[in-house]
């Protein structure tokens, strides 16, 4: 895509956000060009180029726009400028500084800096003159809100080059020059910790990508004890609205064992987003005692914010969280929700008058979709014993809660683990309404996590895992047949068996996520419950009539619960479980 | 005001749709407003020198000689504190008889809000309706919708909500209401001696379907007006959104667009998301609370209209009528309300959370109760308690005719919990247990 003089082209046509451009030069598809009007100019990117007329989807409203008006082409597609002062940061889906723009209102054409120019960084240099290094190579490190931020060599620069000179241990600005760097053939490249990066192009700056194996703790007990996801995990979950989709992802955005979280906030609702912007500064990161925004980057296109920016914010999350993974750090990326973004290509392929494909999706969306999630992974990179991940969990919006449309279908086919969220566990209040039966791990049956798992959580855990599966599966067998034949039409022990399935369901899948205590889990806690539950569900009990059984177990559950309310092995806790060995004795056989 | 003097006008009209006209112009700009054979237009599509405007009264009667003004604007609101107490149509020109409205003019369909500036809505709205109050909490700031049938009385609990909410202005926003129940807004706010604080913009099924698309802009926008320029609390009433959304697919439809599910337009959650998300806390005090009702057919909330709503607002409110007690009430199972969380608790008394998560936890075990009973199985002493509970539940809570400030509805489910249950029945953290538990 290089040229030496821009191309411009002037205004044929426009149909809502698709702008037809007869230009006067070479163009490039995905380009990005600014619609020149008197006050105002206009980011839009090429999406279809036929003969003179280059399509252009246009980031903004494009009221007032006129037949002549004339466009500028920039030579590149649409990039990310990568650099220390990212985290903290609240962007719309082109990486707009949204805290640099003025007013209450957002402005048309209005454009900000994602970085800060004139802050200084201490820039400590790991890299020597002499060195050889590559794309993605650590040439020094600033530290970033406490991350260690690496200054690489540009992703951009193919080929091998030599350290010629590096700046010395200081203060400097993001712009000033911290190393030249030179070709075989001796040209010299002096290099910022500025650089830019187009987000539709996957960061392939590593070794090699395995496949994940080491567990990421969220601290959601139905995730991690009973479908957990990995380091470099992708998983996704579909919920009709009300099923808690967003305070879930929400829950696991908080808690989960990560460097840098970076949401997406994709064509959802605006308060959602300024319950993170009140929240985060205000809530500590379990781990570290750090405030969570220190952590966290925010992508915030919502679902009023132009649609073809809904579309780029993806991408935009995903690239930051490449650049990242770079520095050999643990990356949770948040996509909430990913059906707003497949709507956003609807509405482009519609005005396009291309073909549909299912519910008038375009024919590619599930090879795009998969395209983006494969992105995500654990990779071992270039430095030394250095790796790095991105997580990724998605949310999926289905139309009418039906799982059988496109953008589930499409989704189920490229994430690894599904969290269903059911509607009838949703309105009988339980939260979270992961559906224990329907949803699923991949990871668990891969060998590499089973042993990773067998490390950290003892040889028995994954035994006692499945066999929390059954008995919940179990438990919903005995439910239909009591449904079927009546209470006194089963024998005792299939109530006993739904009870102790409801056990299950009380104590570990429910989880109160506005709980100060319950809301987060750790692992020790989750065995430990586990272990403590299974131990019940194992005992044999003495009933004489079937409404004794749930009598007893709502005893046991509601003791449980306060257990789940108290800081975990303080005296209240023990309390209560000593009150709870108390009462299962009453009845143990 | 609509034509000036020095205005070109076009006289040859290439082509007539039902909905739309192309001709051949020049310098005229996207989304600009149009006047054509008299009636008002806007530019939908410009494909070189041809431009194609949708006529919100339909082509009927159109000739190719009509004369077509451009007036190189796109649809605005003259905004003042004068627009109190009035009636306007889809245009924003008023149809009680009263003079123009003078004042500033604005766009309609404003930019969107920068999310990092917004406020998180605090702000608990009472209205004295349990089922709302108690179980799905209302937050300024929040967009809300009624999901009702077409025989629901929607229109009437949205009216109170809307008076007893103590907002300091009330938009109503009318699209294809009846005239009936036109009639009836007026007179129940004009009874209440509310008329100043309220503002409305009316289409009713006498008017042209398509001019529906102006009207939640027209409302929103003098909303803005009060919320930014007054700093006001201001509720909007969007009724009914459904209608809002067929002449959507209407104009799509004759535009040759390719319909997605329902026939409906495929952008129809962008088009519904810019309105609802006008919803917000500003920084400076003033709030937009849009409370909106859309009907649906045959209790089908998979459909493309409900389903794209309930993804965009934040919550939504169920009527439904119970048999046992011959009343409507508000359905606690399907509605709810996401904000909820910001307020109750805070605002209202420490145990509300529990008290209601307990109720409506007590009030599905009654449900399973009631299908034992009708798949005529025995049920058993805690069923029947439960069903006594929930009897009672929903004639002192859930019932629309409530009138009660929210520690009353909280004592009264403490005295239906005592009344037939036990505490570990009742499984509420013990704190709140030992305060509220009275025999």
């Amino acid at each position: 895509m290089e040229k030496n003089n821009k191309t411009t082209g002037k205004v044929a046509g426009i149909v809502s956000n698709l702008v037809i451009v007869e230009v006067d030069g070479p163009v490039a598809q995905n380009e990005i060009c600014f619609i020149l009007l008197e006050n105002e100019r206009l980011m839009a990117e090429v999406i279809k180029i036929v003969g003179v007329n280059a399509y252009i989807q246009v980031f903004e409203s494009t009221r007032g726009v006129r037949i002549g008006v004339p466009v500028e082409f920039e030579n590149h597609m649409l990039e990310v400028t990568l650099g220390p002062g990212i985290l903290s940061r609240n962007y719309d889906g082109l990486q707009n500084d949204l805290d640099k723009m003025e007013g209450v209102f957002l402005t048309r054409g209005e454009y900000t800096d994602p970085l800060n120019r004139e802050v200084k960084w201490n820039f400590k240099p790991l890299a020597n003159e002499g060195d050889t290094v590559i794309a993605g190579s650590w040439l020094g490190e600033v530290m970033e809100n406490s991350i260690p931020h690496k200054i690489m060599v540009p992703f951009k620069m193919e080929g091998r080059y030599t350290v010629k000179s590096l700046a010395k241990e200081g203060q400097y600005t993001v712009d000033d020059q911290i190393a030249v760097v030179a070709d075989d053939e001796g040209n010299e490249t002096p290099l910022t910790m500025v650089q830019k990066w187009p987000v539709k192009v996957p960061i392939k700056a590593y070794k090699n990508k395995p496949r994940p194996f080491k567990l990421l703790e969220t601290g959601v007990r139905c995730i991690d004890t009973l479908n957990p996801i990995t380091e470099g995990g992708t998983g996704f979950i579909p919920g009709a609205f009300g099923t808690g989709k967003t305070v879930l992802q929400h829950a696991i955005s908080k808690q989960a064992e990560a460097d840098v979280v970076i949401i997406a906030a994709c064509g959802e609702r605006a308060n959602e987003v300024v319950e993170v912007f009140t929240e985060f500064p205000e809530l500590e990161d379990p781990r570290t005692g750090r405030k969570l925004i220190e952590r966290t980057t925010i992508i915030a296109n919502t679902s009023n914010m132009p649609v073809a920016a809904r579309e780029a914010s993806v991408y935009t999350a995903m690239t930051l969280g490449e650049y990242y993974r770079s520095m050999g750090l643990k990356v949770l990326l948040m996509a909430d929700s990913t059906s707003r973004w497949a709507q956003a290509l609807r509405e482009m392929s519609n005005r396009l008058e291309e073909l549909p494909g299912p519910d008038a999706y375009p024919m590619d969306l599930s090879a795009v979709i998969s395209n983006f999630y494969s992105r995500a992974g654990f990779v071992y990179l270039n430095e030394k014993d250095a790796s790095g991940s991105i997580s990724f969990i998605g949310t999926v919006s289905p139309a009418g809660g039906n799982l059988k449309e496109p953008v589930t279908e499409s989704t189920r086919k490229a994430a690894r683990c599904f969290y269903g969220l059911s509607q009838d566990r949703a309105d009988s209040k339980r939260y979270p309404a992961i559906d224990p039966i329907d949803s699923y791990s991949k990871y668990l049956e891969y060998p590499e996590v089973q042993k990773n798992l067998a490390e950290n959580m003892g040889d028995e855990w994954l035994g006692n895992v499945l066999k929390a599966r059954d008995i919940l599966l179990r438990g919903k067998e005995a439910m239909e047949q009591i449904n079927i034949l009546g209470d006194d039409g089963v024998p005792i022990a299939f109530h006993d068996r739904f009870w102790k399935s409801e056990l299950i369901d009380f104590v570990i899948l429910q989880q109160d996520a506005f709980d100060k205590i319950d809301a987060t889990t750790s692992l020790e806690r989750q065995k430990y419950m586990l272990l403590s539950v299974l131990d019940v569900t194992d005992s044999e009990f003495e009933f004489k009539e079937f409404e004794e059984v749930s009598t007893f177990f709502k005893e046991i559950i509601n003791l449980y619960k306060q257990m789940n309310y108290s800081e975990f092995e303080s005296d209240e806790f023990k309390k209560h479980e000593s009150d709870l060995q108390k009462l299962l004795k009453t009845k143990m056989k | 005001m609509e034509s000036q003097t020095f205005q070109k006008i076009y006289t040859k009209l290439t082509n007539i749709t039902k909905a739309t006209v192309t001709l051949k112009a020049s310098d005229v700009g996207y989304d600009e407003m149009a006047l054509v054979h008299g009636r008002k237009a806007q530019v939908v599509k410009l494909m070189g020198n041809q431009v194609t405007l949708q006529i919100f009264a339909g082509t009927e009667g159109i000739p190719t000689n009509a004369e077509v003004t451009f007036m190189g604007r796109p649809p605005q609101l003259k905004v003042s504190e004068e627009l109190g107490g009035r009636f306007f149509n889809a245009y924003g020109d008023p149809i009680d008889g009263g003079p123009e409205v003078e004042g500033e003019i604005r766009d309609t369909g404003s930019p969107s809000v920068n999310p990092v500036r917004r406020m998180q809505p605090s702000q608990f709205i009472a209205t004295g309706i349990a089922g709302i109050d108690l179980n799905n909490s209302l937050v300024s700031g929040q967009k809300i919708p009624f999901f009702a049938d077409p025989d629901q009385p929607y229109n009437q609990v949205m009216a109170s909500v809307a008076l007893r909410a103590k907002a300091d202005k009330i938009i109503l926003g009318g699209m294809g209401l009846t005239n009936d129940d036109y009639l009836y807004f007026k007179n129940v706010f004009e009874n209440a001696g509310a008329l100043d604080r309220i503002v409305s913009f009316v289409n009713t099924t006498d008017n042209p379907p398509v001019e529906r698309l102006l009207v939640p802009d027209m409302a929103l926008t003098a909303a803005e007006y009060f919320a930014v320029d007054h700093n006001q609390n201001v509720l909007v009433l969007l009724t009914d959104m459904a209608l809002f959304a067929d002449a959507l697919s209407i104009v799509s439809n004759r535009m040759d667009q390719i319909p997605s599910k329902d026939s409906m337009p495929g952008s129809l959650y962008s088009d519904l998301a810019r309105i609802y998300e006008k919803a917000v806390q500003f920084p400076s005090g003033g709030s937009i609370t849009i409370v909106a009702v859309t009907t649906l057919s045959g209790g089908d909330i998979t459909h493309a209209i409900p389903d794209n709503t309930g993804y965009i607002t934040e919550g939504q409110l169920f009527l439904r009528r119970d048999t046992d007690i011959g009343k409507v009430i508000v359905d606690p199972f399907r509605s709810l309300s996401r904000l909820k969380q910001l307020v109750i608790g805070k605002q209202t008394r420490a145990d509300h959370p529990q008290v209601m998560n307990a109720a409506v936890r007590l009030y599905a075990d009654a449900a399973n109760a009631r299908t034992k009973l009708e798949n005529g199985f025995d049920l058993t002493d805690y069923d029947e308690r439960t069903l006594d509970f929930a009897k009672e539940y929903s004639e002192q809570l859930l019932a629309i005719d409530v009138n009660i400030d929210t520690d009353t509805m909280l004592d009264i489910a403490w005295d239906l919990f005592v009344k037939y249950f036990t505490k570990a029945e009742v499984r509420i953290k013990k704190e709140f247990v030992d305060k509220y538990w009275k025999k």
